[in-house]
């Protein structure tokens, strides 16, 4: 790019076009991973509305069952250990990443996906569960902001894992090139900020619920 | 003008360096910071839903406050050692991002508790007995439907 600058101004001489260059640039050279942890941040802001409807909400029971009755903490316990595993084999498959090693980066991938699953799964059928007891979201206002907000990280959850494995598929044609690995980088961030967001989740939902 | 080519040509060898020691700027992941988070966050989840689910605290403000900071002390282990928050990656903007994000979330939740529940309190006819109600799940609507 330079070097086509450089030529044309020696064709054109001292009548050439004034240029500046600054000696450093202000901005970091690539700002995807600033960019991509921007939007992370907006999503934060999602979550803190929806925390807050809860938190305004969530003892409105309108007569119906109150989150002591209807939580199951040894189901929440499970799969929040499933989401901490799916973090830590995130991070198995970074490390397999940073030495090159597609296969390996894979494997570990599938089973984030696998732990994403079961995650999804047995939230799945708790939601299941509590409309069959009838306990739906049109309940009381209390169901209706639990949904929301445990529907919601639920949804961040299900498109992560389409992620994941669209760009299993990208690893697999091109293997660890430059777009793959910043791809994986900005994967990496996002679930491991559903991770976190999901600590506010078990807190302020279901434990703090059935206190 | 000569000057102005070397210049030129100055900055692009170093745009290349920049790009060439970017991947270094990247957050460098290593496997003894990944079992450190992943150990520390076990132990901070594990100890909140024991406290609740052997009802080790019966009292609920203190219950909610430990609960509360255990869920900031697992938040800040899983920034620090998963999400790799430091004050230098990306020239410190992440941070800075991170920190008013922060600040809103608070303003946001709490304003928005303490506004409802200040209303809740004075418009309910029993208002003086709002813990009270806060703790029955009946007894808001009742007196809700007593209004009119």
């Amino acid at each position: 790019m330079s070097d086509i600058r450089t030529s044309h101004g020696a064709a054109a001489g001292a009548l050439a076009p004034r240029e500046y260059h600054l000696a450093h640039e202000p901005h970091p050279e690539n700002g995807t991973l600033l960019g991509f942890w921007l939007y992370l941040m907006s999503d934060c802001l999602i979550f803190a509305a929806l925390f807050a409807t809860y938190g305004v909400l969530g003892r409105s029971y309108a007569a119906g069952p109150n989150g002591a009755e209807l939580f199951d903490l040894t189901l929440v316990a499970i799969n929040t250990a499933f989401l901490l595993l799916s973090s830590i084999t995130f991070g198995f498959a970074m490390l397999r990443k940073q030495m090159g090693d597609v296969k390996g980066t894979l494997i570990w991938l599938a089973v984030t996906g696998f732990f994403g699953l079961c995650f999804l799964g047995l939230e799945l059928y708790e939601f299941h569960h509590l409309i069959q007891e009838g306990a739906g979201p049109q309940r009381s206002a209390f169901l209706s902001a639990f949904f929301t907000l445990v529907g919601t990280h639920g949804l961040h959850v299900t498109f992560g894992l389409i992620w994941l494995v669209v760009l299993m598929l990208q690893i697999k044609q091109h293997g660890l090139t430059p777009a793959n690995n910043r791809r994986l980088m900005c994967l990496s961030m996002f679930w491991h900020f559903l991770d976190v967001i999901w600590i506010g989740v078990f807190t302020f939902v279901y434990l703090m619920g059935v206190l | 003008m000569s000057a102005h080519n070397s210049h030129a040509s100055d900055n692009h060898g170093d745009a290349h360096g920049h790009e060439e020691h970017h991947a270094a700027n990247e957050p460098h992941s290593t496997f003894s910071g990944y079992m450190t988070g992943f150990v520390l966050s076990i132990i901070l989840t594990a100890i909140p839903f024991w406290l609740v689910m052997a009802k080790v605290i019966t009292d609920r403000p203190t219950a909610v406050l430990v609960l509360g900071g255990f869920a900031v002390v697992q938040i800040l282990v899983h920034m620090v050692y998963f999400l790799h928050m430091n004050g230098k990656i990306e020239g410190g903007w992440t941070l800075l991002s991170t920190i008013f994000t922060v600040v809103f979330v608070a303003i946001a939740i709490t304003g928005t508790l303490w506004v409802m529940f200040h209303m809740n309190a004075n418009m309910m006819p029993t208002h003086t007995d709002m813990p009270a109600a806060m703790e029955h799940s009946a007894q808001p609507e009742a007196a809700t439907k007593a209004a009119p």
